[in-house]
C-alpha cells in the first residue's frame, strides 16, 4: 500500500515542533506500524536526513516504551494493544495517518514521537512498593493462601505496562488509571495491607504534584489501555483513599 | 597475565555455599557506607541486585538505557521460573533440579555453581511472594506449577504468560523503595560506554547521557554488569530492540575474558519469519508445549499443497500427521528441551515437509488438548460428556485460562485464530548461554568487575532449560552478589571516593569520543542496520543451528569484510549532542561485529557437537548431536589480545564429582 503520513518533528523539548508531511510507498498489510517507520527511517538516512525519534523495545506489547498517538488515538485504531502490536493491515492503500506524541503537561517531549514519562517512576518511588527486605529470610510462600479469586484480580491489575496511553487519551491527561492499578494490585493481597494507607496517600499526592489532571470520569483511559486495566480499580483507589483519610484524621 | 581461578569452596557440595558464606569476608554496616557500587542494567539481575547491594547500605549507582528500569528486556519473558519447592509433591528436591540443569545444560555447566542455584531457587519464590508478586494460584489458594521441556516434574512458576513482567516490577518495586530512601541513584537513558581500570581494579565507567549526548564519568569501589545477552548478534531474534552486547565487550576488551561465545538458545517455538524488512521475532512460550503437539504432515504432497494455499491444516486427517517429536522421543514427547526440538523442526523442514508460505514452519496444535480439557470439566460439572459442541466449548475456555494472552498475541501478529486453526512456529534466536567468564563469586577476571544475569556464561552450560533464566538472574543478584562482593570489597574500607579526574578516566573518555565523532562524522552511504541485517545472516546461515568448518571459516572471512565496510560505508545523520538513536545503535553494532567473529573462531575451536551447539562434523547415526567429553569437557575462556590479535583461548576444566557424565537422551 501507498500511504500519506504526517509526522510530529521536533527537535528537542525547547524547539515548538510541527507536523511533517511523507510519503511512502510499497507497505505490505502483515507489516507492523513500527517496521514501517523502520522503513521510512531507512529512506530517509539515505537520503541524509534525520530519521523520527520514537521509543520502542521489546516490540511485543509488554515493556511499555512505544507510545504513539495515531489519527487521534493512543496505540492507534485497534484496541487492546500498544503501538508495537498494531498492523498495518489495519490502514488502507491511499490513507493518511497522523503520528504524534502521547501529549500531557507531564510527559514533556523529548525529541520528535520520544516523551520523557519519568513522572510514572516518581509516582511508584513513592509507595509502589512493600517494605520487605530482599535478605530471603521471607517465610515460606505457601504459608499465607490467597483465594485465587484475588490474586487473579491483583495479577490483572498488575499487568500494566505503563505506558501512558491512559494519559494521553484524557482530556484531563489525568493518571489515575494508571496509578489506581498499582494500588489495586497492593490492596488485592495480604502482603500490600500493613503499608495501605500511607501507600495511597503518597502516591496520590505524588501523582498530583507532577502536573496530571483530574479525574472526570470520562473513562477514556479505560478504552485505550493497551492491558485492559478497567475503571474498577479507580473505584478501588478512591475507596482505599477514603479510608486512608479517615484513618489519618482518627 | 590474568589466569582462570574459578574458586570453588571445597567441601562436599551441599555444604559448599553455606560453607563458603560462612568464611567469606563481610563489611560491616557503617563501613558500607562509604563504598559505592555501579550496577549496569536493571533487568532482573541487575535489578535485583541495585535493591539488595542499596539495602545492605552501599550507595548504588544504577543504570539502564530504556527510559526506564522497569523497561529492561526480562519485562518480556512469559512462561514462569524454576524453583525446588515440590509443592506439588511429585519428587522434586535441589538435587533433581541441580541435575536437570547439568544434563539440560549437556555437562558443560560448573557443578558447585549449579547446585548453588538449585539451592536459593526456593527462596526466590518466597521473595517474591512478599513483594506482592501475584503468581498464579489453584483454588485452595496456594501456588500453581507448570512443566517444561526437559524435565519430568513441575516445578514452575508462573504469572500467566507474563511470568518476566510480574518479576520484574517486583525488582523494580525493590528498587523504588531504595531509590525513595536515597540508596540508589537511577540513571535512565544512559549508556555505558567503557568501564574504567585503575590500578587493575574496575573503579568506574564511562557512561552517555542518551538524551543530551553528554559524556560522563561516575566512579565506583567495583562494577557489576547485568546487560543481558547478545542473541541479536543475529539481527532477528527474540530479544528487545536495544538489548546488546556491548557493556559485556567493553569488559571482554578491558580484561575479562569471554566465555563459550558459540553456545546460543534457538527456541523452538517462535512466530515464523514473514517477510524481508521484518525487526524482530516474537516467541511463543514454552509452556505452550504443556498442551501443545507439534507436528508437519507425513506426506509432502500434503505439506506442499499446504504451502500452495490448497489444503488447511485442518483438514489433514491424524494418520496423516507426523508427530515427530512424540515419534523420535516417545519419553520426553512434546517436552524434549530446546535444542532438540529446534533441530527436529529444522530437520523435517529442509527435508521438504513445512508449512508456510517459506517452507520454514510446523505446526503447534491445541486440538487434542481443547477436547481433553472440555472432557475433563464437562465431568467435573457434571455435564454432558457427549455434546461435542459443548465440549469444544469449555475445552477453548480451559484452554484461554491458560494461553490466552499468548494467543491473543498470536492472533495479532499472524492474523490466524489459534483456537480454530494450528499455531505455525519456526526455531529463533533466543538466548545466549555464552558471556563474561566468572568464577564462583561471580567476579570476572578483571578484580572489582563482576556480571550477572545474562550476561555471564552463566549456569546453563550448552544449553538452557525454560524458566531458568529468571532463576538465575533473581538468584545472582538477590541471594549470591550481596554476599560475595562483600569479599572483595572488605578490603575497600579505607580507600575513600574513586576520583574521576585522573589520567585513567581521561583516557577512557577520550577513546568512548573519538568513536562516537567517527559516527557523526563519517560520511557513508548506508544506515546501521543496512549492516546489521548482514551481519544477521551471516550468522544465521553459518552459525546457526547446525555448524561445520568449512562454513564458519567462511564465517569468520565474511564478517572481517563486512566489518571492514561497516566503517567505512556507515552513516550516521545528527550529531553527538542530542538523542541520536542511530548514534547509539552504530556503537553496538560495531560490537556485535567484533564479538561475531570470536563467536565463530569459538564454534571453529569446539569441534564436538554438545548442546545448542550443533557440529554436523560429530552426530550419531541418527542424527542426535555427539559430544566428546574427552576432548571438550571445558569452559572456552577467551582473553582479549589486541585489535589485530587473535585472542587466546584458556580452558577451564569441568570436573563432575557429584554427577556420572551421561549421553543426553531423551528418547
Ligand atoms: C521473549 C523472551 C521470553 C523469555 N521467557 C523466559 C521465561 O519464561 N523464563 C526464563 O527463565 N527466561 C526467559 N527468557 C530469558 C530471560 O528473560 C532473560 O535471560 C533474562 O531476563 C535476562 O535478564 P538480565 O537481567 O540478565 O538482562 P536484561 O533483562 O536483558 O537487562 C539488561 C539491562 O541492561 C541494560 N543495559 C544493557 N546494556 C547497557 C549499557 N551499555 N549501558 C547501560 N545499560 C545497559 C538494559 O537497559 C537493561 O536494563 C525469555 C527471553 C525472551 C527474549
Ligand atoms: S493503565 Fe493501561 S494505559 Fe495506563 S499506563 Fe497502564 S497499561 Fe498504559
Ligand atoms: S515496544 Fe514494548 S510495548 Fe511496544
Amino acid at each position: 500500500m501507498n500511504l500519506k503520513l504526517k509526522i510530529w518533528r521536533q527537535k528537542n523539548s525547547n524547539d515548538k515542533g510541527k507536523i511533517v508531511d511523507y510519503a511512502i510507498s510499497d507497505i505490505e498489510p502483515d507489516m507492523s506500524f513500527l517496521e514501517m517507520l523502520d522503513v521510512l527511517n531507512d529512506e530517509l538516512i539515505n537520503k541524509g536526513e534525520t530519521p523520527v525519534a520514537f521509543d520502542h523495545d521489546c516490540r511485543e506489547g509488554i515493556c511499555g516504551s512505544c507510545s504513539l498517538f495515531i489519527n487521534g488515538r493512543a496505540h492507534g485504531p485497534d484496541t487492546g494493544i500498544a503501538t508495537c502490536q498494531l498492523h498495518m493491515r489495519k490502514f488502507k492503500d491511499g490513507d493518511t495517518i497522523y503520528i504524534e506524541p502521547f501529549r500531557a503537561r507531564a510527559f514533556p517531549v523529548i525529541k520528535d514521537l520520544a516523551v520523557d514519562r519519568s513522572a510514572f517512576d516518581r509516582i511508584q518511588h513513592a509507595g509502589g512498593y512493600v517494605s520487605v527486605n530482599t535478605s530471603g529470610n521471607t517465610q515460606d510462600a505457601n504459608n499465607i493462601p490467597i483465594p485465587k479469586e484475588n490474586a487473579d484480580t491483583a495479577f490483572d491489575s498488575a499487568t500494566c505496562i505503563g505506558c501512558g496511553a491512559c494519559v494521553a487519551a484524557c482530556k484531563n491527561s489525568s493518571a489515575r488509571l494508571f496509578v489506581s492499578a498499582k494500588v489495586s494490585q497492593m490492596a488485592l493481597l495480604p502482603q500490600g495491607q500493613i503499608e495501605a494507607k500511607t501507600r495511597v496517600l503518597n502516591m496520590t499526592e505524588q501523582m498530583d504534584k507532577e502536573g496530571f489532571g483530574n479525574c472526570s470520569n470520562t473513562g477514556a483511559c479505560e478504552v485505550e489501555c493497551p492491558k485492559g486495566i478497567s475503571l474498577e480499580n479507580i473505584a478501588r483507589q478512591i475507596r482505599e483513599y477514603a479510608k486512608a483519610t479517615t484513618a489519618t484524621k482518627k | 597475565m590474568a589466569t582462570l581461578d574459578s574458586k570453588i569452596p571445597a567441601g562436599p557440595l551441599k555444604d559448599k555455599w553455606t560453607n563458603h558464606k560462612n568464611n567469606i569476608n563481610l563489611v560491616n554496616p557503617a563501613n558500607k557506607r562509604l563504598i559505592d557500587v555501579i550496577v549496569i542494567g536493571t533487568g532482573l539481575a541487575g535489578g535485583s541486585a541495585a535493591a539488595s547491594l542499596a539495602e545492605l547500605g552501599y550507595n548504588v549507582k544504577a543504570f539502564c538505557f530504556q527510559d526506564s528500569p522497569r523497561r529492561a528486556h526480562s519485562i518480556a519473558a512469559q512462561g514462569g521460573i524454576n524453583a525446588a519447592k515440590n509443592y506439588q509433591g511429585d519428587g522434586d528436591s535441589i538435587y533433581r533440579l541441580f541435575y536437570d540443569t547439568v544434563k539440560g545444560g549437556d555437562y558443560r555447566s560448573r557443578e558447585a555453581n549449579v547446585y548453588r542455584l538449585a539451592e536459593v531457587s526456593a527462596n526466590i519464590i518466597d521473595q517474591c511472594v512478599a513483594q506482592g508478586v501475584p503468581f498464579a494460584r489453584d483454588y485452595g489458594g496456594l501456588l500453581d506449577n507448570r512443566s517444561f521441556g526437559g524435565v519430568l516434574v513441575s516445578r514452575t512458576f508462573y504469572a500467566k504468560g507474563q511470568t518476566g513482567q510480574q518479576l520484574l516490577l517486583g525488582a523494580y518495586s525493590a528498587m523504588n523503595r531504595q531509590i525513595s530512601r536515597g540508596k540508589i541513584k537511577m540513571y535512565n537513558r544512559h549508556e555505558m560506554m567503557d568501564v574504567v581500570i585503575v590500578d587493575g581494579k574496575a573503579r568506574g565507567i564511562i557512561a552517555r547521557n542518551l538524551v543530551t549526548g553528554e559524556i560522563e564519568r561516575h566512579s565506583a569501589h567495583a562494577v557489576v554488569v547485568g546487560s543481558g545477552g547478545y542473541g541479536n548478534i543475529f539481527f532477528l531474534s527474540t530479544n528487545a530492540m536495544g538489548s546488546n552486547a556491548s557493556a559485556a565487550w567493553k569488559m571482554y576488551k578491558k580484561g575479562a575474558f569471554f566465555a563459550n561465545p558459540c553456545f546460543t538458545q534457538i527456541h523452538p517455538t517462535c512466530i515464523p519469519v514473514t517477510g524481508e524488512l521484518q525487526a524482530k521475532l516474537t516467541l511463543m512460550s514454552e509452556s505452550l508445549r504443556n498442551d501443545g503437539r507439534i507436528w508437519v504432515p507425513k506426506k509432502k504432497e500434503d505439506a506442499e499443497a499446504i504451502r500452495n494455499g490448497k489444503l488447511k491444516p485442518t483438514q489433514i486427517a491424524q494418520e496423516d500427521r507426523d508427530y515427530y517429536l512424540e515419534r523420535r522421543y516417545p519419553a520426553f514427547g512434546n517436552l524434549v528441551p530446546r535444542d532438540v526440538a529446534s533441530r527436529a523442526a529444522k530437520e523435517r523442514c529442509d527435508a521438504g515437509f513445512g508449512v508456510n508460505k517459506t517452507g520454514e514452519a510446523v505446526y503447534l496444535d491445541f486440538s487434542s488438548a481443547i477436547q481433553r480439557y472440555g472432557k475433563e470439566q464437562a465431568y467435573t460439572k457434571g455435564l454432558d460428556e457427549n455434546d461435542k459442541e459443548l465440549i469444544t466449548k469449555l475445552g477453548k475456555e480451559a484452554v484461554a485460562n491458560k494461553y490466552g494472552n499468548l494467543f491473543e498475541m498470536y492472533e495479532k501478529i499472524v492474523d490466524q485464530n489459534p483456537y480454530e486453526t494450528p499455531m505455525m512456529i519456526y526455531p529463533a534466536v533466543h538466548y545466549t548461554m555464552g558471556g563474561v567468564w566468572v568464577d564462583y563469586n561471580l567476579m570476572t577476571t578483571v578484580p572489582g568487575l563482576f556480571a550477572i544475569g545474562e550476561a555471564n556464561f552463566s549456569d546453563h552450560g550448552a544449553n538452557r532449560l525454560g524458566a531458568s533464566a529468571l532463576m538465575q538472574g533473581l538468584a545472582d543478584g538477590y541471594f549470591v552478589l550481596p554476599y560475595t562482593i562483600g569479599d572483595y570489597l572488605s578490603d575497600d574500607i579505607r580507600t575513600g571516593e574513586i576520583p574521576t579526574d585522573t589520567k585513567e578516566f581521561d583516557q577512557a573518555e577520550k577513546e568512548v569520543s573519538e568513536r562516537i565523532e567517527y559516527f557523526v562524522n563519517n560520511k557513508g552511504e548506508h544506515s546501521v542496520d543496512y549492516y546489521h541485517k548482514q551481519l544477521g545472516k551471516i550468522m544465521w546461515n553459518k552459525c546457526g543451528m547446525s555448524r561445520n568448518e568449512n562454513d564458519l571459516k567462511s564465517a569468520i572471512e565474511d564478517i572481517k569484510k563486512l566489518r571492514e565496510e561497516f566503517w567505512k560505508g556507515v552513516r550516521v545523520p545528527g550529531t553527538s549532542k542530542e538523542f541520536n538513536e542511530e548514534l547509539a545503535k552504530a556503537g553496538r553494532v560495531a560490537d556485535f561485529m567484533e564479538l561475531a567473529e570470536l563467536f565463530a573462531i569459538d564454534a571453529l575451536e569446539r569441534k564436538e557437537s554438545c548442546g545448542g551447539h550443533y557440529r554436523e562434523e560429530s552426530q550419531t547415526e541418527d542424527g542426535e548431536a555427539k559430544r566428546d567429553d574427552e576432548n571438550f569437557k571445558y569452559v572456552a575462556a577467551w582473553e582479549y589480545k589486541g585489535d589485530n590479535e587473535k585472542a587466546q583461548l584458556h580452558k577451564e576444566d569441568l570436573v563432575y564429582e557429584n554427577i556420572e557424565l551421561k549421553t543426553r537422551s531423551y528418547k
